[in-house]
């Protein structure tokens, strides 16, 4: 590693709340990536007997109305809830950032990009969400492809205006003048000056992410039952909370915290980040 | 001033125009036929066609969305068979809960984050900054039903203070519905102060550094007086934005939260819709929260002009 990512990295995680986000951020990813071996059990393994038990030794988290092990049910739920995430962080970003920049950059296309990004975002985020998906179909991918469009309109804001400030700078009219192409200005010159608040965005759009994920299964409009995310654990669970509020507690405890660390990890990043904060720090 | 308004009102036009041909043309990338759909599986191919034919469905797309913008522009926003009623009605008929349930919200959420903001600016740094700073965090990251399935368990299971669910009998009075709107509003505020909180709390640290409280202090008024009348006043503006945007947001935080308390309100018809596929409603309902989202925003305009002389358009 090269000494001002270390650096960065060093002063980044000065701040302890950073630097736990982090870790629960690093658990949750491990957790989710080798889902299949750190699990104790199947998460579909059911085994009526031992229904509804609360969280012992062997159970960590309890066991579900079917007997199912919870907390191994919560891992793969990492598994889904982060997955769909982290592809619609991707998509976004990628999507956003390409727009962005041309609304930003290109005059006539300003007007038509950001119209349809103000209809966009006169909806909420959940009913469009659910719109999109009742449209596509409930799945997975459909659930990725809605949350992107969703969050998609975020992202452009923030790069036009970035792309905005930038391009007026004086190293892009030189390197105008010296006769680079617009497609060497846009990706050589633009895009490495409009990276930090890309990975800020992506930070929060991942916590949005996870969070509209969670309450579309709950309502039934997103991932099908039968897949565990988070979500669905605890849209399946509610009907037993008056006696087992295991069933909802834990799958809710894991979106609250990865939700929070993405967004403390944001916050971290943009202090950083923004020389104008960082004086004020 | 007028100018301002005309050209404000006709941007507004343009980006509802561009959710209805949204709406429009997604909605009828779904799969299946809505005329065979809306028949069920028992309908005949004759059936489907005459209802093809009532609808306008046989005609081509663009002239669809011609007529139905025609339909929309006068008030009319379709018919739902599964309600066997207007979708203007339906949505009225659910009005009451949503329109309450976001009131309360954002008066609770008004009541923690503003003077939790002010405090946090304030005291900058101390143990009160972080705490709420923490929490309005913490707030912001629960997911709104897990927080209402929460309160549930907590306040009306064990605790017993209020209906567990519901919107309590049509013939009841309006207090006694009202009271089932206590605990959602509570769960939706709470969520929502955390965005109110941040924003006071930055409004107030720019303006506290300005020279007219200084002079305010130099000229022996009181610590409370400074803040509450001099500071306060001046952040009116960014304070009134921040809660027009959260009552915006509430909105869709209502659809999820009426479901968790089962209350009979637009968001619950909506996503009963959408489970059943009664586009009519879905899009009636995109339509009419967009409206009113746009509306809100061109409000919060017009008060600035209200609350702080110096804008003027």
């Amino acid at each position: 590693m090269n000494s001002p990512v270390l650096a960065f990295c060093r002063a980044l995680f000065r701040r302890k709340l950073v630097l736990v986000a982090t870790l629960v951020l690093l658990i949750a990813f491990v957790l989710a990536v080798f889902a299949p071996w750190l699990s104790p059990f199947d998460p579909g393994a059911m085994r009526v007997v031992r229904r509804l038990r609360p969280p012992s030794e062997v159970n960590w988290f309890g066991t579900d109305e079917l007997g199912r092990d919870i907390f191994s049910r919560v891992v793969w739920g990492a598994r889904a809830s982060l997955g769909i995430g982290f592809s619609v962080v991707v998509i976004s970003i990628t999507l956003g950032a390409a727009l962005g920049l041309l609304a930003g950059y290109f005059k006539r296309l300003d007007g038509p990009i950001m119209r349809l990004v103000d209809a966009l975002m006169s909806l909420p985020d959940i009913l469009l969400a659910i719109f999109l998906v009742a449209v596509l179909g409930a799945s997975a991918g459909n659930v990725v492809l809605a949350l992107s469009i969703v969050y998609t309109p975020r992202v452009v804001r923030v790069i036009r205006a970035s792309t905005l400030v930038v391009r007026e700078m004086p190293f892009v009219e030189s390197a105008r003048s010296i006769g680079a192409s617009t497609a060497r200005i846009l990706s050589i010159h633009l895009l490495p000056n409009i990276a930090s608040p890309v990975l800020v965005q992506a930070t929060f759009i991942f916590a949005y992410a996870v969070l509209a994920e969670a309450g579309l299964s709950f309502l039934g409009a997103g991932v099908p039952p039968e897949v565990p995310t988070w979500g669905t654990m605890i849209a399946s669970g509610q009907q037993f909370a008056d006696d087992a509020f295991w069933l909802v507690a834990f799958p809710g405890l894991a979106i609250v915290f990865v939700a929070l660390s993405l967004q403390i990890v944001g916050d971290g990043l943009r202090d950083m980040l923004d020389p104008r904060l960082r004086k004020a720090l | 001033m007028l100018v301002h308004l005309g050209r404000r009102f006709a941007g507004l036009l343009l980006v509802l125009f561009i959710v209805a041909a949204l709406v429009f043309f997604l909605t009828r990338l779904a799969p299946g036929d809505p005329a065979a759909l809306m028949l069920g599986d028992q309908a005949t191919a004759e059936d489907i066609a005459k209802l093809r034919a009532a609808y306008g469905l046989d005609k081509p797309l663009v002239v669809q969305f011609v007529l139905w913008l025609k339909e929309v522009a006068s008030g009319n926003l379709g018919h739902s068979i599964f309600l066997q009623r207007p979708v203007t009605q339906a949505l009225l008929e659910r009005a009451e809960p949503t329109f309450f349930l976001a009131m309360f919200s954002l008066a609770i959420a008004a009541a923690i984050g503003v003077p939790a903001g002010i405090a946090s600016a304030v005291w900058r740094g101390r143990p009160v900054d972080q705490a709420v700073s923490g929490l309005a965090m913490l707030a912001a990251n629960i997911p709104s039903f897990w927080l209402g399935l929460i309160f549930i368990q907590l306040f009306a299971v064990k605790l017993g203070w209020f209906p567990v669910a519901g919107y309590g009998s049509p013939e009841a009075s309006l207090a006694e519905r009202l009271q089932h709107l206590l605990l959602p509003s509570a769960v939706l505020g709470v969520v929502n102060s955390a965005l109110i909180t941040r924003f006071t709390r930055a409004s107030m640290l720019d303006i506290l550094s300005a020279d007219f409280l200084r002079t305010a202090r130099a000229k022996g008024l009181s610590e409370r007086r400074v803040l509450l009348e001099h500071a306060f006043r001046n952040i009116l503006v960014p304070v009134i934005t921040v809660l027009g945007l959260t009552l915006a947001l509430l909105i869709g935080g209502a659809i999820v939260t009426e479901t968790v308390f089962g209350l009979p309100g637009v968001g619950n018809l909506v996503v009963s819709a959408v489970l059943r596929r009664d586009y009519p409603v879905i899009q009636g309902a995109l339509l009419a929260v967009a409206a009113i989202y746009v509306l809100i925003n061109l409000l919060i305009d017009l008060i600035y002009t209200l609350v702080d002389p110096r804008v003027r358009y």
